[in-house]
């Protein structure tokens, strides 16, 4: 267990707390299916950096106080955010051209901008450079108490209004006729998200402060089907990437903090993407096999009842796996008995189908489901006086 | 200022820049109709480890692999991001998102631990590029456009610049009909016979060709306003596919012109000593010919039924 | 009770039906939409392809065209694979995919029906432009040529797809609930054109959303609920019987005694 510097446990701790508040907020905007709006709000935050910069050495200070170019960041970013939903609203324009266009518009600025810093005073701006890419060299204990202080304060404003940011995300028609202002809804979600993007300016820089954001909602939701949960393990996920990243880089040289985290998250989101029960690749995969096995079966077995042939390679290669055919396509023992089964199934079911009065109890049919599953014994002796005996190929059942 | 400054100074950085913007205005219209816009914004950013892989391989800081390097972190990127996009379910925007910032970080990653102390292969090159650098300096004046001998040393990225710009033009005029057919009604041009998908890909990797030759002038992040601002301009002057591309041209010329004299000149007007940086100034104009649209165009309006909220 | 089933005793599909499906089952997830479907589509006749919401009509025609993946089944348009025949077949969806946006105009939309017959390169001629008013007249809407297709209404921008399709020249036409949400005079004008159509010889299938202009527009049906309910002439197949059995009983007397049965 090796021993983590002072400057390291401040690093991992505000890391981590802005992986937590990373990961919550995102989720709104992930849920609502605006995630790259965080791309254009980070971007955007940097003339203001240098604005902020500017000022406060044209009014005699220093200009790398954190707090100032915070604030700075913050106005530009507003205005950012602002710019986007006025170029969707008011134009024909898409957002995601919306979003590209005050992204590289509002970065093209900022860049103007530091080159004037750096005709400014040389020297002064290489500590701006820093917000690109992070960095958490010196980093002071003031600092970390601005990033948790602020973290704080996001996540009690999710906490406030995590449910009509929920609603709108699910359903924003819903929300609108019960009378929610979507517009004032979607302005909080970015806010927040701007406050975190302010606030982790420092630790991982702009350009990957959109990682944090993106990555954990997108993990989370790998793992679970309630909109709630998936911000808590986003929250949780973010977290852990923040500190466990944080530590990796402090453990040996030229490892950049911004990007180790960015990584470690990248690795639980690909594990997710296999690994997860449900959601996951393996999972779906298995569900996909399982399914189409399932339809060319039943299909199958109905052809081999009624005496029509199987065209299809794969169903025939199917039956015969399960033993129901020989090599040569006739039918085994079991099989025919599977085959009458099956014939008696549909037969059963047609006939549900067919009278007005068995209700909605008809409309779970979908050519896979036994019928009884859904009808009670009794119900079924009812169906099969009416039915008669069903010719099968091969015999009668 | 005479022609024996302008000529060798302003001249090809000038004419770089415009190329540079219209090669990539050009493909924008129609990724901007396909909302695609943002596949730019992924390549720009997969751009810096497509270089520092190519760096790694081959060594050297040299202009072609560096180019191969990027347009190939380019069809990585594409491919990453529609597979996570088919196999996790996940919407395309957080898809690219996942994808190009990761990849992002691996470049920087992967830039810290080589050792390039002793090659000049920075960040901040590659985000904002170094338009004002690419002179000519075997020009003497007008008449060296005519002369053979100062025509050899013209700067090579404007020679590429030039090359793809021509490519680009002739792949639009080429597939000209497909591309509009397929961006207006997918499912009809499938229905038709035509493969949609390829074509997808095609305008994506002829995209990428553009926005890595203008890397050198403008660098990664630039590219994208190049990429989205002119088309989406045009698009709010017009209803005609023809204008609206000849409306980008038009848009992004003016952007790169005006930015980079802005740029150049702007601070000695004002008194101040030094130039800016030219590719941040195209891109800013750029933004501001955009809002000019959005407030005045005469098509900024939505015409029918809105696509989803 | 003598109830036929999905899968006909035919052998392989039915010589060179304009369009013939075997064994087709389409589905997502948990359940199928379409299971195992056999159709074979009467040449020279208008097919209507009706059933309730959710029988998976729309998914029918658009997994015989392969926009949608299937799960099984065999799809052959007049006796060959799909994909050899596409020039023969005209599809119109329904209207819900296109950006309204999208700068192009009217005479534009219709000249794409032309595309597979200029290529690449083949410049528009007059000819060409002839051809698309010509289709554009047949639907009425010759004077909107000119117009951005996001400034027309919803039936005359159905009408516009519609001259599309004809601009294919197509030897079987697929089209889904072409009269859903138009107004009466588009109604009467796009009828009238498919039974141009069909007294030219060719083929229409359309999936149809109205029990009660059935057998006034078609002379086939097809019955859909998730499987293959009936199939036929409209006198034999769509019946008081076969409509209650699609319906799953669901049709009130009342409305029955409305449509014109058989």
């Amino acid at each position: 267990m090796f021993d983590l510097g002072y400057n390291a446990s401040l690093v991992a701790l505000g890391a981590a707390l802005l992986g937590i508040a990373c990961g919550i907020t995102g989720t709104f905007l992930f849920l609502r299916k605006r995630a790259l709006v965080s791309d254009a709000i980070s971007h955007a935050t940097l003339p203001g950096v240098a604005l902020a910069f500017i000022v406060m050495v044209a009014l005699g200070g220093e200009g790398r106080n954190l707090f100032g170019l915070m604030a700075g960041s913050a106005v530009t970013a507003w205005a950012g955010l602002l710019a986007v939903t006025w170029l969707t609203t008011r134009t024909r324009l898409a957002e995601d051209a919306a979003i590209g266009a005050v992204l590289s518009v509002f970065f093209g600025a900022g860049i103007v901008l530091l080159t004037v810093i750096q005709t400014m005073s040389a020297g002064k701006q290489a500590g701006l450079e820093g917000f690109l890419l992070g960095s958490t060299a010196g980093m002071l204990r003031a600092d970390a108490i601005i990033i948790a202080a602020g973290g704080a304060v996001v996540l009690a404003l999710v906490a406030l209004l995590h449910r009509p940011m929920t609603l709108a995300a699910f359903d924003p028609d819903y929300a609108v006729a019960t009378g929610m202002n979507l517009r004032r809804i979607d302005l909080a979600t970015m806010g927040l998200v701007m406050a975190v993007v302010v606030i982790g300016l420092k630790i991982v820089g702009l350009i990957l402060i959109v990682a944090m954001l993106i990555i954990p909602p997108v993990t989370a939701r790998f793992w679970t089907e309630r909109s709630h949960r998936v911000a808590l393990i986003a929250g949780a996920l973010g977290g852990l990437a923040g500190g466990l990243g944080a530590v990796i880089s402090a453990s040996a040289p030229a490892l950049p903090t911004g990007p180790i985290i960015v990584l470690t998250s990248f690795a639980f989101f690909a594990a997710s993407l296999i690994l997860a029960p449900g959601r996951g690749m393996i999972a779906a995969a298995a569900q996909h096999l399982d399914y189409r096995r399932r339809v060319h079966l039943r299909q199958g077995l109905l052809a081999l009842a009624q005496a029509h042939p199987v065209r299809e390679a794969l169903t025939l290669r199917i039956l015969r796996r399960e033993g129901l055919i020989r090599a040569d396509g006739v039918a085994t023992e079991a099989g025919r008995a599977r085959a009458a089964r099956a014939l008696v199934d549909e037969r059963r079911w047609q006939l549900l189908r067919a009278d007005p009065s068995t209700g909605d109890l008809a409309d779970r049919y979908d050519g896979l489901t036994p019928i009884e599953t859904v009808l009670t014994p009794d119900q079924i002796a009812t169906l099969d006086r009416r039915l008669g005996p069903v010719p099968v190929s091969g015999g009668v059942t | 200022m005479s022609g024996a400054e302008f000529v060798p100074l302003s001249l090809p950085p000038i004419l770089i820049g415009t190329l540079a913007a219209i090669a990539c205005a050009l493909p924008g219209n129609f990724l901007v109709l396909r909302r695609q816009a943002l596949i730019g914004d992924a390549i720009s950013h997969v751009a810096l480890p497509g270089i520092v892989v190519a760096f790694l391989l081959t060594g050297v800081v040299s202009t072609w692999p560096m180019m191969i390097g990027a347009a190939g972190a380019a069809l990585v990127a594409v491919a990453m991001i529609e597979g996570i996009r088919r196999l996790g379910g996940i919407e395309p925007g957080a898809a690219m998102g996942v994808v190009f910032t990761t990849l992002f970080a691996g470049g920087v990653l992967l830039l810290e631990q080589s050792d390039t102390s002793n090659v000049h292969l920075d960040v901040q090159h590659a985000l904002y590029g170094n338009l004002e650098s690419l002179i000519w300096l075997d020009a003497f004046g007008w008449e060296s456009l005519l002369d053979p001998v100062a025509l050899d040393g013209l700067p090579p990225e404007l020679i590429r610049m030039a090359v793809v710009c021509l490519g680009v033009c002739a792949f639009l005029w080429l597939f000209w009909r497909p591309l509009k057919i397929s961006t207006f009604d997918e499912g009809f041009a499938r229905t038709i016979g035509m493969r949609t998908g390829p074509l997808g890909l095609a305008l994506v990797v002829v995209a990428a060709i553009a926005a890595v030759a203008a890397f050198d002038a403008v660098g990664s992040i630039i590219v994208i306003a190049m990429f989205i601002c002119p088309p989406a301009s045009a698009r709010l002057m017009t209803d005609s596919l023809e204008r609206q591309i000849a409306w980008s041209v038009l848009f992004a010329t003016v952007s790169a012109v005006l930015g980079y004299v802005l740029a150049g000149y702007g601070p000695l007007w004002l008194g101040a000593e030094d130039a800016v940086s030219a590719a941040g100034m195209i891109a800013t104009v750029s933004g501001v010919i955009l809002a000019l649209t959005a407030l005045f165009g005469p098509r900024r309006g939505r015409a029918g039924q809105p696509q989803g909220a | 009770m003598a109830l036929t089933l999905a899968g006909t005793d035919d052998a392989a599909t039915a010589g060179d039906a304009p369009l013939s499906v075997r064994g087709l089952t389409v589905g997502y997830g948990g359940s199928p939409v379409v299971f195992s479907i056999d159709m074979d589509v009467t040449p020279g006749a208008m097919t209507a392809i009706i059933g309730p919401n959710g029988a998976g009509k729309s998914t029918l025609l658009k997994a015989a065209l392969g926009i949608v993946p299937r799960l099984s089944g065999q799809v052959a348009v007049f006796g060959r694979p799909l994909a050899r025949a596409r020039d023969r077949i005209a599809y119109v969806p329904q209207r819900a995919s296109v950006d309204w946006d999208f700068p192009t105009t009217v005479i534009d939309v219709v000249l794409m029906g032309l595309y597979s017959r200029l290529g690449l390169l083949r410049r528009v001629k007059a000819r060409h432009r002839a051809q698309a008013m010509e289709c554009l007249s047949r639907v009425g809407m010759e004077a909107f040529a000119d117009r951005q297709i996001g400034r027309l209404s919803g039936g005359q921008q159905q009408r516009v797809f519609l001259a599309r399709a004809l601009a294919q020249d197509a030897d079987l036409y697929l089209l889904d609930e072409p009269f859903a949400g138009v107004d009466a005079a588009t109604e009467a004008a796009i009828i009238r054109v498919l039974k141009a159509l069909k007294d030219e010889g060719r083929t229409v299938v359309c999936v149809h959303h109205d029990l009660s202009t059935v057998t006034e527009y078609f002379d086939h049906v097809f019955l859909l609920n998730r499987t293959r309910i009936a199939a036929g002439p409209v006198a034999t197949a769509f019946t008081a019987e076969t409509l209650q059995q699609a319906y799953g009983g669901r049709l009130a007397e009342a409305q029955l005694d409305q449509l014109a049965l058989a």
